[in-house]
């Protein structure tokens, strides 16, 4: 068994001291208390900080946990900078494609549409902005219910609508699906929310990998698809790029 | 074998190459950023050297990072900030001094006195432009009487002027082997030297500046044959050049009188095309070029810039520290319904197109306790909108045909808020086109609509896709009501600056 990693005792020391306390804590407080050099915590600190398990307040820089944990904040990503960032990306998902793209977040047990970028064919489309997707009968959806445990064990105590005849409805085998989504990467959705429609999308990702949201495209099944299981392999890589573009923006300058 | 045009966007803050497809998608992107110099206050400076050597690296770079050779390269079109002024020696190709940048207004004094000269008065009449620090004459004749010398080498034609695009086509056309001097027709209307009817050097502006017209360089359409590059990567034919807003203008496929593009960013650019005339602003609007195609007519524009935009939402975050990041003011601003009754003008240097009060300040009206920072994000969102508004129904009366939709890019079209208020208070669709690069864009659209890459005009239409759009939804009578709030505290900002 390999020995114990230094800076993973030593992040975990500082959550705990976080935890006891009064709340909030200076950079010096928390080094004396550890007895460690003040930039040793200071570097622990900032990369708690960027992977959402610690926050600085505003005013006087003092260091304490995010209300609601980690989970709580990683999903408190704003949308309107999540759409900001993915612009021109979506953008170029839809050109290449030359299919409708929209980015969903999780919200009130839905997938809430934050941004859609119209398919270019010149027809006339609306937006589908601020309008709401089923989790369990979506490409997107089954994106964030796949890396969300406490959205997918929600989901599966509840009912899963019949929406067509193609929509899974057994809890069974949601789990199954969203098992194969974890293990491949991305999600697809043949017929299963509206007949003759698929969906495929891959997730949304900030640094350190807590999923945000998803990315895809939607449009005619025939389209889409390869078979009745496969999406179309110059599908799937454009929205794995974007998706991977995407997140690596999210990474800059949050 | 795949053929591609390059753009170069030679910008204020970077210059970038890019390789578009035929179906104009995005195949490479160089870029690198050059350094800027205030070495007092209200002077801007680039190295031009250094701003030639960015693109010495980006353009293989570009080519490398696609696999793509010279010779599948059909054209090149250049875009680059306006009216930033160069001047450099033929025979060495060393610049005289750094280039005075877009923004500096160390020639306010220049201006000042010259205003008083006989003469000073027609000068908007043959070039359209009021004369302002703005443009480049002032700098040249700064520089000319500054730079010990270098008027009687201008006199002798030992040295050039030119404006960015100028300054790159000479170089890679061969430099002081044989270089090119040529600038294109917009952004010789930039100058305050061509006269706007004819397209050519005035020869009575030019006295008035006392300008040598040996040093200026041949005015051009926006598309032709500006030569082949022989350095960098030689072999690429130059098909076409335009000033960075003309060639938005141009990317966002506004061919027709009437159709219009906003770029907002940092400040924001309208220009609205008004065909084969020239139209004289009687609203403080510029009459500008929006391109010429080679052996056609030139294309006019008006134009009106809004200073501050998304400086706006910078100033909100940075000074304010209200948001973390410039998008989540519209987080901030959603959660309200409405202003709340509270209006900022955001008045920092002034007031531009169509009030032009240099004694505005900017100032923050309705205060109640009633007011939260919502209310505050949503009046910095409304600024912006309300200013559009205001610049383009200055344009609707100039050109006596409305708008009927608007072509939006630039970073603040992500919010969603903002576009969609846009659309309510101008009345008519916003559209933003699917690809954003709309100054690159515009730049390769005119350099391979020049070499035959694509057709016509309608070609380069049927390009342009609808990534988004948001539809009037305001109730008329209360967007009536707004306006005449945004006016009475935009003429509360007046009178604070003392002159």
């Amino acid at each position: 068994m390999p020995g114990s990693i230094q800076s993973i005792e030593r992040a975990a020391a500082i959550l705990r001291l976080l935890e006891r306390g009064s709340g909030r804590l200076a950079l010096g407080e928390i080094a004396s208390a550890l007895g460690l050099a003040k930039g040793t915590v200071h570097g622990i600190l900032r990369t708690l900080q960027d992977v959402g398990f610690v926050e600085q307040d505003q005013a006087g820089g003092r260091y304490q946990l995010p209300a609601g944990g980690p989970q709580a904040r990683a999903k408190r990503m704003d949308p309107n900078l999540l759409r900001a960032r993915a612009m021109n990306w979506s953008d170029s998902l839809a050109a290449r494609s030359g299919e409708a793209v929209r980015i969903g977040i999780p919200s009130e047990g839905m997938v809430l549409v934050v941004h859609h970028v119209f398919r270019p064919d010149d027809t006339a489309q609306t937006s589908d902005f601020g309008t709401t997707l089923p989790l369990h009968a979506t490409a997107w959806g089954k994106i964030l219910l796949a890396w969300d445990n406490e959205l997918s064990a929600a989901a599966l105590t509840g009912t899963l609508p019949a929406l067509t005849s193609r929509t899974i409805v057994k809890p069974t085998a949601l789990t199954r699906t969203l098992a194969d989504v974890r293990s491949q990467g991305w999600a697809i959705e043949i017929g299963e929310f509206m007949p003759g429609e698929a969906g495929l999308a891959a997730p949304l990702r900030l640094p350190g990998g807590s999923v945000v949201g998803a990315i895809g495209i939607s449009g005619p099944a025939d389209r889409l698809c390869a078979n009745n299981t496969r999406p179309r392999q110059d599908l799937l890589v454009s929205v794995l790029e974007a998706s991977r573009s995407v997140s690596r923006d999210l990474a800059v300058d949050r | 074998m795949q053929r591609y045009v390059m753009a170069i966007d030679q910008g204020t803050t970077s210059t970038r190459c890019i390789l578009f497809d035929q179906r104009a998608r995005l195949v490479s992107v160089a870029q690198r950023e050059h350094r800027q110099w205030f070495p007092k206050p209200g002077w801007v400076e680039q190295d031009a050297v250094e701003i030639w050597r960015n693109i010495d690296r980006i353009v293989p770079q570009a080519l490398r990072e696609s696999g793509i050779a010279a010779e599948q390269v059909v054209a090149l079109g250049i875009a680059n900030q306006r009216e930033t002024t160069v001047v450099w020696d033929r025979r060495t190709g060393a610049p005289v001094g750094r280039a005075i940048v877009w923004q500096d207004v160390r020639t306010e004094r220049l201006v000042a006195e010259l205003a008083e000269r006989p003469g000073a008065e027609e000068i908007r009449d043959r070039c359209g432009l009021p004369l302002a620090t703005y443009f480049a004459a002032p700098r040249l004749r700064w520089l000319l009487d500054t730079t010990p010398g270098l008027r009687a080498r201008a006199e002798r034609g030992d040295v050039l002027f030119g404006t960015m695009e100028t300054w790159i086509i000479w170089n890679l056309t061969g430099g002081t082997d044989g270089g090119v001097h040529v600038t294109d027709v917009t952004n010789a209307s930039r100058t305050l030297l061509m006269n706007v009817a004819t397209l050519s050097w005035d020869k009575d502006l030019l006295a008035f500046f006392d300008i040598p017209a040996l040093m200026l360089p041949e005015i051009r359409p926006s598309t032709g044959d500006y030569g082949v590059t022989r350095r960098v990567v030689a072999g690429i034919p130059i098909r076409a050049a335009l000033g960075d807003q003309q060639a938005a203008l141009f990317g966002q496929t506004c061919f027709s009188r009437g159709q219009t593009k906003c770029t907002y960013g940092t400040g924001s650019f309208l220009l609205m095309n008004t065909g084969n005339s020239a139209v004289r602003s009687t609203h403080g609007l510029l009459t500008t070029i929006g391109y010429q195609l080679a052996g056609e007519p030139a294309v006019y524009a008006l134009e009106g810039s809004i200073a501050v935009t998304g400086s706006l939402v910078q100033w909100f975050r940075d000074n304010l520290g209200l948001i973390a990041t410039a998008p989540e003011i519209e987080t901030l601003a959603g959660t309200v319904e409405d202003n709340g009754g509270c209006y900022i003008v955001p008045a920092f240097s002034g007031l531009f197109a169509p009030r032009w009060r240099s004694d505005a300040r900017g100032i923050i009206v309705g205060l109640t306790s009633y007011i939260t920072k919502g209310h505050l994000a949503r009046a910095v969102l409304e600024a912006t909108a309300w200013q559009t508004r205001e610049v383009l129904d200055a344009m609707n009366a100039d050109l006596g045909v409305n708008a009927a939709a608007i072509n939006v890019d630039g970073g603040m079209t992500s919010d969603n808020l903002l576009m969609q208020f846009i659309a309510d208070v101008l009345d008519i669709p916003v559209n933003r086109p699917m690809i954003s690069e709309t100054v690159s864009l515009g730049a390769a659209y005119a350099a391979g609509l020049s070499a035959g890459y694509w057709p016509d005009l309608e070609g380069l239409r049927r390009n342009w896709h609808l990534a988004a759009q948001w539809l009037p939804s305001m109730d008329p009578a209360y967007r009536e009501a707004e306006y005449d709030n945004w006016r009475r505290a935009a003429e509360l900002s007046y009178g604070w600056a003392r002159r």
